[in-house]
């Protein structure tokens, strides 16, 4: 094995490269500088964004423990710009408020820390690499949701997370160890011809799928995400929901596809119940919600369930508009959280209340948020109609008519919040409402670029293609 | 640049053009030009078509197909046959109307000219499109900005009524998104591909199963924004909380949708099911017909009388479509267009009443023909059109329905022939009751003695929209030779 080989981990390689470059900028940049290292970090993770798009190798490394082709990588891009635009748009809140905590530099490592075992979570090959991927990406999460050290909430959404990610990972080990014992490997490869549907496997699975439907906040697992997300600084809220459950959704859907294929008459019917149930419960329960936060977190609990729908399928249509849609929610989300992230640092409100009568002090920002909820809630020609009408089509193409049926029943639902908050800022008059303020320029650039994907991306159609196109050479 | 994608490039381009207004003032110049624009390529296209069908004889002219999305074999594929230029030049003729008579629109006028020219990108993009997706694309656009529309500048319960509308209608292409994905996963029944094209699909035999299930679908979500009862609730509601401009659009082009949806989609490609089901909704589509004159008779608000009266005449078109002949069908999409002009016609005039005297009460207003004749005289004529008097286009419109629902032959067609024929009645009596105590007796109210004149701009809107009422109704000939012969294609499809 040479060197070269090494390169097939370019994504991990750069990050963690850029970890210990910030580690070396923490203790080399007097502390009255320090806001310079949040413009180092920017900096530096926009050019491993960029160099993330280049071309590359494509291959198995350590005895397939860790693999890597196209759509990963195309993966791992999706993944890169929402933690780009998510830096873009936490940038303000780490120079004004944590800037002063002196815990600037530890902010930027603890969540490319945790991008970094979301990279091998998607690339692994086997379970073992899973597994510290999936540990890597959710420790410093813990930390970081309880960043804000100031609030309570903080430290108990903090706490919240560890305990029940633990249990999590805990469920999902114990899958694995079924699974094992079963069939006799932990390499996905050797799995996937050794798997049989019976009892043990089925447990073993369950209990696994429970792991990940953890981190996806399926229902019934989700009952840790409104709580954090509450608690939690918003630019963790937003990586939790956006790039943690991105990443989950995919790896779950490799090994759907992939490895436990030969399940696929087992899991169709767990998904098609699960799907059923979670997107009722995101949206039934997100029609109550004042805490914007918590709003959003319902919101993407029933997104979840959508996204469902493409895994259901089983086949390469379904792989495709699932990453597809992925893509459309993090532009889509992250608009979303981006608002009120600048909202909540302007202003420190995080209600649907304040924002009455947004529009006429805010309009660029009241726009931003409505392009936002109108993609989530999939209005044509945004970008989020594409992404729902295509897992629809995915799903209706395996003949799950009523599974369609219940979901659009749900998009009609989730119109109704999401129009609660475009009432609050465009029809409602308010005296007192949030003045006018001007963004910093990361603020700005970071919600310009989730504008200009949601108005685009839909109506792009080679993008589609093209993620066709790599699903199709994966998956067949 | 092709003829039709004109219909959706200017009115893009005058939105951008907008978003540079600074006033009140050159938002409505530049509304006003775009419409312009837009009409002058409506009407040119009329004299195009009429010209084209000569050496042209597909079901669809001036098409043009853009590969989309390829692996969902989606296109942008464009085409009109007589029907869809009909309803083009309804479209352009309200729009322009609805901006003359928003011409003093203060608040936010900026977005709401936006709002108002997005909802027709929306409607000129539903009528030119051949491919089911994009037609579903363009419907859902026309139906959103009705939301901000009502809610912003509405008036009354407007934060209840704009979401009860924007809900039911969104619910409904929601359900019409499942039958069109049946309609899409059926197509390729004759062992083609998977197509959304319309005039493909209309060629495949799909499953008499399939078709079965899936017409209801279909046709429930289009017949909604067409005021099937017991779907029609959010109509009243909205009409009355929306503002002059977008009751005018709505009324006028926006529930068009519905009939246009039901007939190009719903029947011609899934004929069985149409004659599976029409005896469901005849029902309820008399229903609706009666139960709006009905209720139009016992309103005190005018624009609830207007309101209810259009569920009562939209029904006709919903009874006429399913009445499966030719006339019948020609009579539809001419109630449509009638209904359309009036209609509109209708809501711009009492917005102007209401903009003087400040209410929509019957009971408060009275004598009003002594003080603002020419609003008085219109409204009459525009009465005289809806209660279907030969001369105007009403008359044409009822006249085809009926004598092609006569053409049904059992008893079961009969009895509901009789019972929506009966709404000629009522009709008269709820029009003629609000013309005899709004327009004639005493002045009752000293105030109204000092009402403001009509203002050219309000002049202008209503002229463009009473050509076309006594148009038709005089000379309608040409436009139902222009829909006749489109029909072919939709006839085929039941024999």
């Amino acid at each position: 094995m040479d060197f070269s080989s090494f390169l097939l981990m370019r994504h991990e390689i750069i990050l963690l490269a850029i970890i210990l470059l910030l580690v070396v900028a923490e203790v080399s940049i007097a502390n009255n500088k320090k806001n310079s290292i949040v413009h180092l970090a920017i900096f530096l993770f926009g050019i491993h964004t960029i160099i993330g798009f280049l071309k590359m190798n494509y291959g198995n490394l350590f005895g397939g423990m860790f693999h890597t082709n196209e759509l990963i990588q195309f993966f791992k891009n999706i993944l890169n710009i929402g933690v780009l635009i998510l830096l873009l748009q936490s940038g303000d809140w780490i120079e004004e408020k944590i800037l002063q905590q002196q815990r600037g530099t530890e902010f930027f490592i603890l969540i490319f820390s945790s991008l970094l075992g979301v990279y091998f979570m998607i690339s692994a090959g086997d379970f073992v690499m899973f597994y510290l991927g999936l540990e890597l990406s959710t420790l410093p999460l813990a930390a970081l949701a309880a960043y804000d050290i100031t609030k309570r909430l903080s430290s108990e959404s903090g706490i919240k997370l560890i305990l029940s990610a633990a249990l999590a990972s805990g469920a999902s080990l114990f899958g694995i160890s079924l699974l094992y014992a079963t069939t006799g490997s932990i390499y996905f490869a050797e799995i996937s011809e050794a798997i049989t549907a019976n009892n043990l496997t089925i447990l073993g699975f369950v209990f696994f799928f429970a792991g990940l439907g953890f981190k996806i906040s399926l229902v019934p697992f989700h009952f840790w995400t409104a709580d954090v997300y509450e608690g939690a600084p918003v630019s963790i809220a937003t990586y939790l929901s956006v790039i943690s459950k991105g990443a989950a959704v995919f790896i779950l859907m490799i090994l759907l596809f992939t490895v436990l294929k030969p399940l696929m008459a087992i899991w169709e019917n767990i998904i098609y119940v699960i799907a059923i149930i979670t997107m009722f419960v995101g949206n039934l329960f997100a029609l109550r919600q004042q805490n914007m936060k918590r709003f959003l977190a319902f919101s993407s609990i029933a997104q979840a369930g959508f996204i469902l729908l493409g895994l259901i399928t089983g086949n390469q249509l379904g792989s495709a508009t699932v990453v597809y849609f992925v893509l459309i929610y993090v532009f889509s989300n992250l608009a979303a959280f981006g608002v009120v992230q600048a909202i909540s640092l302007q202003t420190g409100k995080e209600n649907m209340k304040d924002y009455e009568g947004l529009y006429r002090t805010n309009p660029n920002l009241s726009l931003v948020m409505m392009l936002a909820l109108f993609s989530l809630a999939g209005i044509p020609p945004l970008a989020g109609f594409f992404g729902k009408f295509f897992l629809f089509t995915a799903a209706a193409s395996k003949g799950y008519y009523l599974l369609v049926f219940l979901a659009v029943v749900n998009v009609t639902i989730s119109l109704y919040y999401y129009l609660l908050v475009v009432r609050a800022m465009f029809l409602r008059k308010n005296e007192n409402a949030i003045p006018y303020f001007k963004s910093k320029i990361y603020m700005r650039l970071g919600l310009l670029i989730t504008a200009v994907g949601i108005l685009f991306i839909g109506l792009y159609s080679p993008l589609y293609n093209y993620i066709h196109e790599l699903s199709k050479s994966f998956f067949n | 640049m092709d003829i039709l994608s004109l219909f959706i490039i200017v009115p893009i381009i005058t939105i951008l053009v907008l978003v540079f207004t600074k006033n009140l003032k050159q938002a409505r110049v530049v509304s006003m030009l775009g419409s312009v624009v837009q009409l002058v390529m409506a009407i040119n296209l009329v004299f195009a078509y009429f010209n084209e069908r000569v050496v042209n004889d597909n079901i669809m002219v001036f098409t043009k197909d853009v590969v989309w999305f390829e692996h969902f074999n989606i296109h942008y594929n464009i085409g009109v046959d007589g029907i869809s230029v009909a309803l083009l030049l309804l479209t352009a003729i309200v729009v322009l109307a609805g901006i003359f008579i928003s011409w003093k629109m203060y608040d936010l006028p900026k977005e709401f000219f936006m709002s108002l020219i997005v909802l027709s990108v929306g409607v000129y993009g539903f009528f030119i499109s051949i491919d089911l997706f994009t037609m579903f694309v363009f419907f859902e656009i026309a139906v959103i900005p009705m939301y901000l529309l009502i809610g912003i500048w509405g008036s009354g319960p407007k934060e209840y009524s704009a979401m009860k509308l924007t809900l039911m209608l969104m619910g409904a292409s929601a359900i019409l998104l499942v039958g069109i994905l049946g309609i899409y996963f059926n197509s390729n029944a004759d062992g083609g591909a998977l197509t959304f094209n319309i005039l493909e699909i209309a060629q495949v035999n799909i499953p008499y199963e399939a078709q079965k299930l899936f017409f209801p679908l279909t046709f429930i979500g289009f017949a909604v924004i067409g005021a099937l009862f017991p779907f029609h609730t959010w109509s009243p509601d909205g009409h009355a909380s929306a503002p002059t401009a977008v009751s005018m659009l709505h009324a006028g082009v926006l529930m068009k949708l519905g009939g246009y949806g039901v007939f190009r989609v719903a029947m011609y490609l899934l004929p069985l099911g149409a004659i599976d089901w029409s005896w469901v909704f005849i029902i309820l589509s008399v229903i609706g017909v009666v139960y709006g004159a009905f209720s139009a008779i016992r309103q005190t608000d005018l624009k609830y009388i207007n309101a209810y009266s259009s569920v009562s005449h939209l029904g006709l078109v919903l009874f006429a479509l399913l009445m499966l002949n030719k006339t019948a069908w020609n009579g539809a999409i001419l109630q449509s267009l009638s209904h359309g002009f009036m209609t509109a016609l209708f809501f711009a005039l009492i917005g102007m009443i209401y903009e003087r005297t400040h209410t929509r009460d019957i009971s408060k207003l009275g004598g009003l023909l002594k003080v603002i004749p020419f609003i008085s005289v219109i409204y009459v004529i525009a009465g005289l059109a809806s209660l279907g008097l030969p001369g105007f286009s009403g008359f044409v419109a009822e006249m085809n329905i009926f004598v092609g629902a006569f053409q049904q032959k059992d008893t079961f067609m009969r009895v509901a022939t009789i019972f929506s024929i009966s709404v000629i009645v009522i009709t008269a009596v709820y029009i003629l009751r609000v013309v005899g105590i709004m327009l004639m007796g005493p002045v009752k109210n000293e105030a109204f003695l000092k009402l403001k004149k009509v203002t050219w701009y309000e002049r202008f809107g209503i002229l463009l929209l009473l050509i076309p009422i006594v148009g038709i109704g005089v000379a309608p000939l040409w436009l139902s030779d222009m829909i006749l012969e489109s029909l072919d294609p939709f006839i085929k499809g039941l024999l």
